[in-house]
């Protein structure tokens, strides 16, 4: 029955062939099935923004996409941000230079909205810095130390 | 579906393992190619059957299992409705059409602009990336921006079923928190914004604690000036009733007013006083109803002042 399918997709640039039960979420393939588990679950409902993947070139919440959605799919987590030699991807470093994290439980989904920002906006305010990190909650940084990270990799991208 | 859930050992699936934490009942999952063919499905599934297009409103309620659907059939493979088209009569918006599309379009920053600045404080980037313009009209959350926005417009919901397709004016489209004029086996495929005519302004504002929050409220207003006299006036609050909640009483006194600059100001101030006696907002742990009440007058001013300087002063 159509209760569960084969799915073919791309993840941090290898690919996959599974067979998942229908209703399981994205997230839970990347954690449980992948053990890809840098992809965090928060509140599971899309408010907490942790969960943040890219899914073909955008952002995404990975606990409202379905597994099967992703058939297909091409898809990046933080897992696949790093270079092969296990350099940190330059706005990892940021992060880490600005004191952006402490318990890092939010950061891999502030990593890749972060991305995604500079890459769709080289140039961002700061108020559109703190529009695009709207969807990410963090209870430890208090945001200002990822709003200066996301505008240092601003100035240091453009210079 | 009811009756206990059964786990994926009884169902004879592998999965029990690693299913220790999954969140939807059991459904049906149905991706198929053409529309003629999800129509099929959901006659088939009634009641039981639920469309899934970017998932940002049906996929929290499945985890919730506020809803526990049999059958889902995830249309984000039928091509044909990711079909988003500005013509000279109007805007057509297909059921695949996300939010982040309408911003990347320039024909609807220029063409629609309330379209592009409703659109702009729905949620958040991610959520923008997925999910779809008809996915919000039809969850019809009181505090959606786009449900406001059609009705301000006078849009058309074009709905397709096993039966053919029907057309029914936004306003007759939402019935009630939630709800919707969709019957079983029907699905919302296109949404239809007609051009607004020449000397037409329009504004959509909201007021949230956090950017991309669920509005407190928030007001859509579009005024057509036609030799300094107010042509036609159209208000609607957001985040208040059951739905897009039209005030009729403001816009019948701003029709035929003449709105320059000082008695477009008396003339707002009086259309505030008829939005704060016609709503009826009730109390909840973000805002007290007197507040929610005070601040839909601010946001109808705030949307009528921003949408008159729009009118290009005609």
């Amino acid at each position: 029955m159509a209760r569960e399918q084969r799915i073919q997709l791309i993840v941090n640039g290898r690919a996959y062939d599974k067979t998942v039960p229908v209703r399981l979420s994205l997230a839970d393939f990347l954690r449980d099935h992948l053990h890809l588990t840098g992809t965090h679950l928060g509140c599971e409902h899309g408010v907490c923004g942790a969960c943040t993947i890219s899914m073909n070139g955008r952002s995404a919440r990975s606990c409202l996409t379905l597994a099967v959605q992703a058939d297909g799919a091409d898809i990046i987590t933080i897992e696949g941000l790093r270079a092969e030699d296990g350099t940190r991807h330059p706005m990892q470093q940021i992060f880490l230079e600005n004191f952006a994290l402490q318990c890092g439980y939010c950061t891999p989904g502030f990593l890749i909205t972060a991305i995604e920002l500079l890459r769709d906006n080289p140039n961002p305010t700061e108020l559109e810095v703190r529009e695009a990190i709207s969807g990410n909650l963090c209870r430890c940084s208090g945001y200002q130390a990822i709003v200066d990270a996301i505008l240092t990799a601003a100035r240091k991208e453009l210079a | 579906m009811s009756g206990p859930d059964p786990t994926g050992a009884q169902l004879g699936l592998p999965y029990d393992k690693v299913e220790k934490h999954v969140k939807p009942a059991w459904f049906d999952y149905f991706a198929p190619r053409t529309l003629e063919e999800a129509l099929q499905i959901l006659g088939d599934a009634g009641r039981e059957g639920r469309v899934l297009a970017g998932g940002q409103s049906l996929m929290p309620m499945l985890n919730f299992r506020i809803l526990s659907p049999a059958v889902v059939v995830d249309i984000n493979r039928i091509e044909a409705l990711n079909r988003l088209h500005a013509g000279t009569d109007g805007l057509t918006v297909g059921a695949l059409v996300r939010h982040a599309d309408l911003l990347r379009n320039p024909d609807v920053r220029e063409g629609w602009p309330m379209l592009a600045e409703a659109t702009t404080q729905v949620a958040h980037m991610a959520i923008r990336n997925r999910g779809t313009v008809c996915g919000s009209v039809s969850h019809n959350d009181p505090s959606a921006e786009h449900p406001s926005v059609l009705v301000t417009m006078d849009g058309t919901v074009v709905i397709a079923g096993t039966a053919g397709r029907r057309e029914l004016p936004a306003e007759k489209f939402f019935t009630g928190m939630l709800s919707n004029a969709l019957e079983p086996g029907e699905m919302v495929v296109e949404l239809r914004y007609p051009r607004p005519p020449i000397g037409t302004g329009a504004a959509f504002v909201e007021f949230a604690r956090r950017l991309g929050d669920f509005a407190i409220a928030g007001a859509a207003a579009m005024l057509t000036i036609r030799d300094g006299l107010c042509e036609s006036a159209r208000l609607t609050i957001v985040g208040m009733g059951e739905g897009p909640f039209r005030v009729h009483a403001a816009e019948e006194m701003l029709t035929k007013r003449r709105l320059g600059p000082k008695e477009s100001q008396d003339a707002f101030a009086e259309a505030a006083a008829m939005v704060v006696r016609a709503v009826d907002p009730a109390d909840d742990v973000h805002a007290s109803s007197s507040y929610r009440r005070h601040l839909a007058g601010v946001m109808a001013v705030q949307a009528l002042e921003t949408a008159l300087a729009r009118t290009g002063g005609r």
